[in-house]
């Protein structure tokens, strides 16, 4: 039985599961950020408030390893001169530090979409902020289980 | 060692969305849990004919052999430069030039 599950939670890994995100912030365990995640958040918030949504994220719900995670972040967006996505900011909520990553797009780009990968420390959620050239935030999170934390080097 | 990679379609139709795909082969040892001092890169940008199209700053969470894909509306020329620079401020380029038709 422990084995089988074993098998199935890996064959889920395999294939980049949709993360539901939806549902909000606090279901993915950001309501109590740590105080350096708060910090950075609320350097890169400067005073707004994020709405929730708009926000798509392609990440696996199981990570075999934390040091390579991949992920997609899709914004919608129409990515015109003067309604687009500017920045994209990850950050991780259990990593020894919070930065992830920081994108900077312009309306060069047909989307607002970007793959990369992330270090994930232990199994925690990660924030996603984009920032839109009207000034508004938008906010997502999702949860990423880790077998083996990715914080060696 | 920090060789980068960049995949571009060889032709596009101006206006034409094309697949940028960077890697650079890098450690980025973020020195806080290893034994290894800190070997970081600070920053990706990639310009198409002299204009910036896109960039990164890396930070702690961001992996061994920083791997970013994105999309460009192709202009003509379709020039393409990548940099990525160290945080000690060394830096390393590639090129590559899409036909636009």
């Amino acid at each position: 039985m422990q084995r089988r599950h074993f098998l199935a939670s890996t064959a889920g890994a395999a294939c980049l599961a949709l993360v539901p995100f939806a549902a909000g912030a606090e279901q993915a365990g950001i309501d109590a950020l740590p105080d350096d995640v708060a910090e950075a958040r609320a350097a890169i918030l400067d005073g707004r408030v994020p709405q929730e949504g708009g926000i798509e994220i392609d990440a696996p719900s199981l990570a075999e390893n934390g040091a390579q995670v991949p992920v997609t972040l899709r914004v919608d967006s129409p990515m015109t001169a003067a309604d687009h996505v500017i920045a994209i900011h990850i950050l991780a909520t259990r990593n020894p530090a919070p930065g992830i990553g920081h994108f900077h797009l312009t309306p060069h780009l047909t989307r607002a979409e970007v793959f990369t990968r992330l270090r994930l420390a232990e199994e925690q959620s990660f924030l996603v902020l984009a920032e839109l050239s009207d000034g508004r935030v938008r906010q997502a999170a999702a949860r990423v289980m880790v077998t083996q934390g990715g914080c060696r080097t | 060692m920090f060789t980068p990679r960049v995949r571009l379609p060889r032709t596009a139709t101006a206006g034409e969305e094309i697949e940028v795909r960077t890697l650079i082969n890098h450690p980025m040892i973020t020195g806080v849990s290893g034994p290894d001092p800190r070997d970081m890169l600070a920053r990706f940008e990639a310009t198409m004919n002299g204009e910036t199209v896109f960039a990164c700053d890396f930070a702690n969470g961001s992996a061994a052999n920083p791997t970013i894909i994105f999309y460009v509306r192709a202009a003509a020329p379709g020039a393409f430069t990548f940099t990525w620079t160290h945080e000690d401020g060394r830096q390393f380029q590639t090129e590559g030039t899409v036909d636009i038709s």
